[in-house]
């Protein structure tokens, strides 16, 4: 397999205008982009030859809230004529808008609604700008690292209204998150274990 | 026009037709699930169809992201339900991938075998469940009985009918038990025999022709700048299979062929899956054959539980079960997509490790969302009835479109 630094290809990606990063993550190509210039380097990862990534698998975000710019939203193509996958990510937060690539894939549409929805994500050029996977009248992104697992809301129906009604959530105990992580394995060295290393290497 | 008098004169205007919206679905049988199709009608036909899902939205990415890795692997058979190994699979493919080990050998090939078996499974479900939304009853009959057997294996090896939990990281959980694989030979070479049964049903018959030849045809661009896969794909004549092109586990080393259409019509599409089942049946053929002796899950105790009888004696063994049953096993930060031909096109998993016991996000990228998406486009200028086959052609299942 080719480094990352050492792949000819990648070269040919990095001379891109808005590309500024490719690197291999685990034999998988990664290039990230500059937001705003985002259309014009997919639409030469399309129509050029050289890459000619036709389809547009999957369009996703992801949420680091520790950063300025929290959101990735990260785009799966696939080259069926050179059997070739690239990941492309763009950084955003929640009010810069991404471009939506929805000219060059048509079929970007419903993975860009999905991305706002569940993360708030805007997209520039997104025709169809609804909600797409959670309830009518939602509120709030789910898939945000604030947003807590059991949500704000929950349905039932009230046998006196005769109809669905929407209530806060009311746990009858505290929501619990267990944590499993072992004190033992994530300290790598323990007191004594230079002790240890010294005699080993006076001993040989 | 039936209400057309005998005494109109030349001049009649055939353009004033009733325009009117229809809510078809969420709770219909011809849905596949729970899907709500708004669509606007001149008279029958249809002018714009709005899919609105989401209604079996359950939150899987983020309930995957407070579990462990192994905690995970159920949340992906209640995606696809028809084919939930394969769903399976993408995960644990993707997991291997980030933790950088390969299963063994026997557990390869049964992953392959069992792949195979779930792709029958979806496929006799969607041509019977399409033969019946076009008004066949008798396939379904047919097909049901023939799954019922396949799903005796899938419970032979998991202890489940549909939800197995089967596909682990590292492996399988459970090897075949005695006897199941000379049952899975023996059905082998009973199933073509079921096929062509089908077939003689459907294949040249008058009115599932009339039904489905030249309905909702999708051209090749559109279906590529739709994301279009699997067998919706090639049956516009994309030759595009991803356990040829991009071979996991042991796809590289069995022989198969991959039927392609011409017209990427609802017939097109239904022959593409008819033509698949009887690959996959020489798929599990050569899987029996080729299938070694060794063990069906990785032996590092780190990651994959040790055996129940090595528990009674070690108490090394007793504690992995036990960290592994309780805090999972940890996996190097990192990011993968991972995709795998599912039944019903590419099915893929784009999961992000920070380090920890569980995963920092796990997208599923679902096969039918890009192709419901087309619904619009395939149904538009065809009339009422014919939504119904598109739908039923175009081979979605709620399950995993709305995750």
């Amino acid at each position: 397999m080719a480094g990352s630094t050492a792949d000819p290809f990648n070269d040919v990606l990095l001379s891109l205008t808005g590309v500024t990063k490719v690197l291999m993550e685990r034999d998988e190509r990664v290039a990230h982009v500059d937001r705003a210039r985002l259309l014009s380097v997919m639409e030469i990862l399309k129509t050029d030859p050289r890459f000619s990534y036709e389809q547009c698998m999957d369009v996703c975000g992801v949420d680091w809230p520790d950063r300025t710019e929290r959101f990735d939203v990260v785009y799966q193509l696939l080259s069926l004529t050179r059997n070739d996958r690239l990941r492309v990510i763009v950084t955003t937060d929640e009010e810069q808008l991404v471009p939506s690539v929805t000219p060059i894939w048509s079929g970007a549409c419903w993975w860009e609604r999905e991305v706002w929805d569940l993360f708030g994500v805007r997209f520039d050029g997104l025709v169809d700008h609804r909600r797409i996977l959670t309830d009518y009248g939602f509120e709030g992104h789910p898939l945000r690292k604030d947003f807590p697992l059991t949500g704000h809301v929950e349905v039932r129906y009230d046998e006196d209204e005769k109809r669905v009604v929407y209530d806060r959530v009311a746990l009858t105990q505290e929501f619990r998150q267990f944590d499993f992580l072992s004190p033992w394995e994530a300290v790598t060295t323990l007191p004594g274990d230079e002790k240890a290393i010294r005699k080993a290497g006076s001993s040989s | 026009m039936s209400n057309v008098s005998e005494q109109s004169t030349p001049a009649y205007d055939f353009a004033v037709t009733d325009r009117h919206t229809v809510n078809f679905g969420p709770q219909h049988p011809s849905t596949h699930g729970v899907l709500r199709l708004i669509m606007e009608l001149d008279g029958e036909t249809v002018e714009r169809a709005d899919p609105h899902i989401g209604l079996l939205h359950r939150g899987t990415e983020k309930l995957i992201e407070y579990k462990s890795y192994l905690q995970a692997v159920p949340y992906f058979d209640r995606l696809d339900y028809v084919s939930a190994m394969n769903c399976e699979y993408a995960f644990a493919l993707a997991t291997e991938k980030l933790l950088d080990v390969v299963a063994p050998d026997r557990a390869q090939w049964i992953r392959v075998m069992f792949s195979e078996i779930t792709r029958i499974l979806n496929h006799i479900q969607n041509t019977v469940h399409l033969a019946l939304d076009i008004g066949a009853q008798t396939p379904s009959l047919w097909g049901y009985e023939e799954r019922e057997k396949l799903l005796e294996f899938y419970e032979a090896v998991s202890g489940a009918r549909f939800h197995a939990n089967y596909f682990r990281p590292g492996g399988v959980a459970k090897d075949l038990p005695d006897g199941l694989a000379e049952r899975i030979w023996d059905w082998t070479e009973k199933f073509p025999k079921f096929v062509d049964d089908v077939e003689g049903l459907l294949t040249e018959n008058r009115i599932v022709k009339q039904r489905l030849v030249d309905i909702g045809v999708i051209s090749v661009s559109d279906a590529l700048g739709m994301g279009f896969a699997g067998p919706n794909l090639r049956a516009c004549g994309v030759p595009w299979d991803l356990r040829r092109s991009r071979p996991y586990d042991k796809y590289s080393e069995v022989d198969f062929a991959i039927p392609v259409g011409k017209h990427g019509d609802c017939y097109d599409r239904y022959l593409v899956r008819i033509h698949e089942m009887r690959e996959s049946a020489k798929i599990i053929r050569q899987a029996l054959q080729k299938l070694p002796v060794g063990p069906v899950k990785i032996q590092d105790s780190k990651i994959a539980s040790p055996k129940r009888s090595e528990m009674k004696r070690s108490m090394e063994a007793m504690i992995h079960h036990f960290k592994l049953y309780s805090e999972g096993f940890h996996v190097p930060a990192g990011a993968t997509y991972t995709a795998v031909e599912a039944s019903k096109g590419e099915f893929g998993v784009y999961l992000i490790a920070d380090g920890t016991n569980h995963p920092y996000r796990c997208k599923i990228r679902p096969t039918g969302f890009g192709h419901l998406q087309a619904m619009d486009l395939l149904t538009r200028g065809h009339m009422l009835a014919d939504a119904i086959a598109i739908l039923g052609s175009i081979d979605v299942v709620f399950g995993e479109v709305d995750r």
